[in-house]
């Protein structure tokens, strides 16, 4: 096939590439400005929160020493880990402790097991005062060369000695990091630390050939152990080691069996004691919620649908004003009302009373509970529901009621048959929109749920802003985002997406 | 009346307002035999279909009787009256096949599924759609819609239908076709058919007898051949196909002629319909197709006027010429593409004449 050329010559696709291309770059500079925003605001916060339900380095960061020498200890053994790991951990803390980051180590353990907190904040106050300077003593009196900052900077250049001490070295260089970053002084001109030193007289007594030879074996050995039972007693608590080397691994599934009441065990998950279970009693509370504000929303909103498709323009035009009115009043306003409304002493239970409905010893309890929760949300999603089943409604023609009725149909059976069916697009719009906008409610089940009618996206607030738990946090997260798009699913393989309709 | 007794549809001064002050149906009677296919034919507004929807059931009666097969149906809700109706956007259900359309009025009246099955197919095959059950309306061309609905309003049998503007969507060729087919239907099935329109030439092929509604009341309920030919008044004149009309006074009547002077001061021969006395002032109406200008083909004694051509239109089957005629620029006469017919050029003069009783005298 012989290829077609456009007027000037040129292959006919490559002008009409050309032309099109320009005009892709023209839309895609229209809608980039909103592409980069939903980047940034929408994407990017989502990716980063389903990082951070699994993302643990922060113990392996802190205490890569110990991770790698609690490798070797048997949890199961009923014994607290041996002299090496509490090496290994005085060093970790002797350097977390200068950055400062035990006591962030400390608070994350503590999501895990309550008091690994202090232990960490007091066992960082006291790794300064370890009898470990005995050994620095020892060194620097058997050869000042040891007490010689320039010396050390040299011997840790030098390949043989680096070979020949290698903890001693990677202890030094961690040292000589720390001392750059923390303290912007030079290693070569600060006498190293204690835990050095204690490196060097371990491998000493090992038998490795020092680079000045030196006799430490008259040194009485400080256990480093004793050390850190000495500042607590915790410290040879099984639970407390188990706990790290459980959330030793750079990632997690700890927050997400949390959040599904789990507990992570040495051998994997375990159920949570009883009195510990919230999560999926929330989980499970907030669906039946926001499936009740659902339904309330159709059974409300249906029959004000119809009447605003079906009334006379100005009529219907004022009608929407009203169903409207709730969106121009602040959510906080609205939900305030509804405090006053609701309470024992409020406005509806004075006339329940007044009527004699309800006896005045007997108000009842509308609010700070799930009624209150499920009234006042009624209310502010109320329009979410109407507005795509009035836009489906104003579309259906009557004259379809009409032909029914005229087929011998009688007024109900129109409605079911006919008007009823091409209204479901509507009523499944509306229905996707306030499930999913009641089941990540905050503010108010926040104000007006009390204890018993609280969603999960309160717990998951809390966590955030009080308990500051955020991988917990983003693990309910991801599960409420994963519940949702699942119920997306089986709603598309049930009445299909297609049959949404938010108008037209 | 005794032509009442057997009268199916009956309206017996029917009134219709909306708002409590303008009638939009004023004192309407109308009596319809069983079998026939009446038309209402009006223009927009005319109160055509609000009668339709108030024989339906669909909007009540202000005032007066509807009475079908005798019995006022006044309070007989829609579904109970049986009455079958064709909808002006067919009102397919869309969400329902197209058998299950047809099934919908059976089902609803409790029959049998093996005999459901049975009418909904015989419903079907006489539209020539038997091949479309399973089809949703949505897949369906507008013509092929609106036989579904017309069988759909057929098919549990009625004796009474109703059409509202049916083909009102539709091309000018699939409407012609389809013209044809519901009539023949609907005498082959003996049914009652009330047909609303405001297309004057859909109303003239397909009906009995067309009522032409203007301004809530039925200006004229005729034949199409009479309604045409013999317009009671001018506005049945204007709206029903296309005419010629001349002011002036009435000069003499003597029995079923009248002598007119026209403002141009011409003197014609005309059939006096609603004009009563002389020193009238009327509006004579002359179709174009009746006006002749061969002198030979005149009465002796007839009158003529004289005609000056303004412009000659070729329309294949006929020509169409335009005339200054007693005053007025827009005197349109209609003659037949004959091999001896003369095409008349602009500018030539002629003299133009008419049997007396194709021109009719009425109202101003």
């Amino acid at each position: 096939m012989t290829e077609v050329l456009a007027a000037d010559g040129r292959p006919l696709k490559a002008s009409l590439n050309r032309a099109l291309r320009r005009q892709k770059l023209r839309a895609l500079a229209l809608i980039a400005p909103l592409l980069i925003f939903i980047l940034v605001s929408f994407v990017m916060p989502i990716a980063d929160m389903l990082f951070r339900s699994v993302e643990n380095e922060i113990v392996s960061d802190t205490l890569p020493r110990t991770v790698k020498a609690l490798e070797g200890w048997d949890s199961s053994s009923g014994e607290a880990p041996g002299e090496a790991v509490f090496n290994a951990l005085y060093t970790d803390m002797a350097l977390a402790t200068e950055y400062k980051s035990h006591t962030r180590l400390g608070s994350r353990l503590n999501y895990e097991l309550t008091g690994v907190s202090s232990l960490f904040r007091k066992s960082g106050r006291r790794v300064k005062r370890f009898d470990t300077d005995v050994y620095a003593d020892a060194f620097r009196d058997a050869d000042p060369a040891y007490a010689d900052p320039g010396q050390w900077a040299a011997w840790m250049s030098d390949d043989t000695v680096r070979a020949a001490v290698p903890v001693t070295a990677a202890t030094y260089d961690a040292w000589a990091k720390m001392i750059v970053e923390v303290d912007n002084d030079d290693p070569a001109k600060e006498e190293p630390w204690d835990f050095v030193y204690t490196a060097l007289y371990n491998e000493a007594v090992a038998g490795a050939s020092l680079p000045v030879a030196v006799d430490v074996s008259g040194v009485e050995p400080v256990s480093l152990r004793d050390q850190f039972v000495e500042v607590d007693k915790d410290w040879l608590d099984i639970d407390v080691w188990q706990t790290i080397k459980i959330y030793a691994p750079k990632y997690t599934n700890g927050y997400f069996l949390n959040s599904v009441d789990l507990l992570k065990g040495p051998d994997g998950a375990e159920a949570r004691p009883e009195s510990e279970r919230i999560y999926v009693v929330l989980f499970i509370r907030t669906m039946i919620m926001s499936l009740s504000i659902m339904g309330m929303c159709v059974l409300l909103g249906y029959p004000i649908a119809w009447l605003l498709a079906n009334l006379r323009d100005r009529t219907a035009n004022l009608l929407m004003i009203l169903v409207l009115l709730p969106f121009w009043t602040s959510l906080l306003v609205r939900t305030s009302a509804w405090k006053v409304l609701l309470q024992q002493q409020g406005v509806i239970n004075d006339v329940l009373v007044w009527i004699g409905l309800v006896a005045d010893d007997g108000r009842l309890q509308l609010i700070n509970n799930q009624t209150g929760t499920i009234i006042a949300m009624t209310h502010i999603l109320l329009p979410f529901m109407i507005l795509p089943l009035y836009s489906v409604m104003k579309t259906i023609p009557p004259s379809y009621l009409r032909a029914a009725k005229s087929l011998g149909a009688t007024d109900w059976t129109a409605f079911w048959r006919v008007y009823f069916p091409q209204s479901v697009p509507g009523i499944g719009a509306g229905c996707i929109l306030v499930f999913i906008l009641s089941i990540g409610y905050y503010i108010t089940p926040e104000l007006v749920g009390g204890t018993k009618g609280v969603f999960i996206s309160n717990r998951i607030a809390y966590h955030i802003s009080s308990s500051l738990n955020w991988g917990l946090a983003a693990a309910l997260g991801s599960i409420l985002l994963a519940v949702v798009l699942l119920l997306y699913w089986v709603y598309d393989k049930i009445v299909g997406i297609d049959n949404v309709k938010l108008g037209g | 009346m005794v032509e009442e007794k057997s009268a199916f549809v009956a309206f017996e001064r029917v009134q219709k307002s909306y708002d409590g002050e303008n009638l939009v149906v004023k004192d309407l009677n109308l009596s319809m035999p069983k079998g026939e296919f009446l038309t209402m034919l009006g223009p927009s507004g005319s109160g055509k279909t609000t009668c339709l929807m108030m024989l339906a059931g669909f909007e009540t009666a202000t005032h007066g009787d509807i009475l079908l097969d005798g019995v006022s149906i006044n309070n007989i809700p829609p579904h109970k009256r049986g009455i079958g109706m064709v909808f002006q956007n067919y009102a397919l259900f869309p969400h329902m096949t197209v058998a299950e359309n047809l099934s919908f009025p059976l089902e609803v009246r409790k029959i049998g599924k093996s005999e459901r099955e049975e009418k909904v197919k015989r419903a079907l095959d006489m539209v020539q759609m038997g091949d479309f059950a399973g089809r949703r309306p949505a897949q369906l061309s507008g013509g092929q819609q609106q036989r579904i609905a017309l069988s759909r309003a057929l098919v549990f049998e009625p004796e009474l239908v109703l059409m509202d503007e049916p083909l009102g969507a539709l091309d000018k060729q699939l409407r012609e076709t389809l013209q044809f087919e519901i009539t023949n239907l609907a005498h082959e099935l003996g049914i009652t058919t009330v047909y609303v329109t405001h297309d004057q030439t859909e109303a003239l092929t397909m009906s009995d007898r067309v009522a032409v509604f203007d301004d809530g009341r039925i200006q004229q309920l005729a034949a199409p051949d009479e309604l045409y030919e013999k317009p009671q008044n001018s506005f049945v004149a204007q709206f029903i196909g296309e005419n010629n009309t001349l002011d002036g006074v009435v000069q003499e009547i003597k029995g079923d002629t009248c002598i007119v002077k026209l403002d141009s001061g011409d003197i014609i021969d005309a059939v006096p319909v609603n004009v009563t006395k002389v020193g009238e002032r009327t509006r004579v109406s002359i179709r174009p197709e009746r006006v002749e200008f061969n002198r030979e083909r005149l009465h002796d004694d007839a009158h003529t006027l004289k005609a000056e051509v303004l412009e000659f239109i070729y329309m294949g089957d006929i020509f169409r010429t335009r005339l200054r005629v007693a005053g007025t620029d827009e005197f349109v006469i209609k003659t037949r593409n004959a091999p001896d017919q003369a095409r008349l050029k602009p500018g030539q003069m002629i003299e133009i004449g008419w049997m007396p009783e194709d021109c009719r005298a009425l109202d101003a």
